[in-house]
């Protein structure tokens, strides 16, 4: 497995993801935002959490109009995997590469805690390591995830089998509880959760780590 | 030539920032006020010639997100 980790200005997990990418055996080159081209080769892009361009305007807008976001719609245009995680979510919407929006948390407070996500769908390379019904502990670390689309939007998710997860106990009045959503493709996945922190024992958990192995099965041979 | 584009969420999308001014309101003292959404505005400084359409481009491609925003143009 090849990935690539974009870093904008304002990414703060770009490292951590790396590292999970890493642990699951992948090779990973970090792109800068002003490249205009991905690393040959590439399976999966991996857009970090953080507050890429400070969220100014919106949250992800500036970043989805960055010169390395054309190369990464056009990755995912060919097939290719994208993974978003919490403001790599946000950049994914922003991009259209996801449908919806990430709206300020229902509550108005910033919230960082591990929280339950339950899997819904087994049927993508990101989550065929987990069972639907599963409970995981992922952290959430975030001001804006209150996922919002439209209601034709969220009947088609849900009949397309395209919700990854959802909260147990929704922390940010996200629609449908939802935490993580797959394009049509099922290869590009956006999530608030944060599956990178909890990749290592040191991190207090592991239930991240199925993810990355999932995917590294998947993406081993391509 | 200047504009200025007016953002707003859209009728129906929760405005949970203009919620928290309603209850601040309220709790001031300030009473009636039913409802408060809160949007943005952003002036553009525009080269002269610029047109309705141009700011209107980069109303759908940047300015404002259209899932979940409205926007209003002026040109001035």
């Amino acid at each position: 497995m090849r990935a690539a980790v974009v870093v904008f200005p304002g990414s703060n997990c770009d490292r951590d993801l790396a590292v999970a990418f890493e642990q699951a055996g992948a090779d990973v080159t970090m792109v800068w935002h002003k490249d205009s081209e991905l690393p040959q080769g590439v399976d999966i892009v991996g857009i970090p959490g953080g507050f890429s361009y400070g969220d100014y305007l919106r949250c992800g807008a500036i970043a989805a109009n960055s010169p390395i976001c054309k190369s990464v719609a056009a990755h995912a245009a060919r097939g290719g995997y994208v993974m978003g995680v919490c403001n790599g979510f946000q950049v994914l919407t922003e991009t259209g590469l996801l449908p919806g929006a990430l709206l300020r948390n229902a509550g108005l407070k910033y919230i960082c805690r591990t929280v339950g996500l339950k899997v819904q769908t087994a049927s993508s390379d990101f989550t065929n390591g987990y069972a639907v019904g599963d409970v995981i502990d992922i952290p959430i670390a975030h001001h804006d995830g209150n996922y919002f689309a439209d209601a034709e939007t969220i009947a088609a998710l849900k009949g397309e089998d395209r919700i990854a997860f959802t909260y147990t106990d929704n922390p940010n009045g996200a629609m449908a509880d939802i935490a993580g959503i797959l394009s049509e493709n099922r290869r590009v996945l956006g999530m608030m959760p944060h599956p990178e922190r909890a990749a290592d024992a040191g991190h207090g958990g592991t239930d991240g780590v199925a993810l990355f192995r999932a995917l590294a099965g998947a993406l081993a041979t391509a | 030539m200047k504009a200025r584009v007016h953002v707003m969420l859209k009728n129906g999308v929760l405005d949970p920032q203009g919620e928290a001014v309603r209850h601040a309101l309220g709790a001031m003292g300030f009473d009636g006020v039913q409802a408060v959404r809160q949007g943005k505005v952003i002036e553009l400084d525009l080269a002269d010639g610029a047109t309705q359409a141009d700011v209107e481009q980069m109303c759908e491609k940047l300015l404002a997100n259209t899932v979940i925003e409205s926007y209003t143009v002026e040109i001035a």
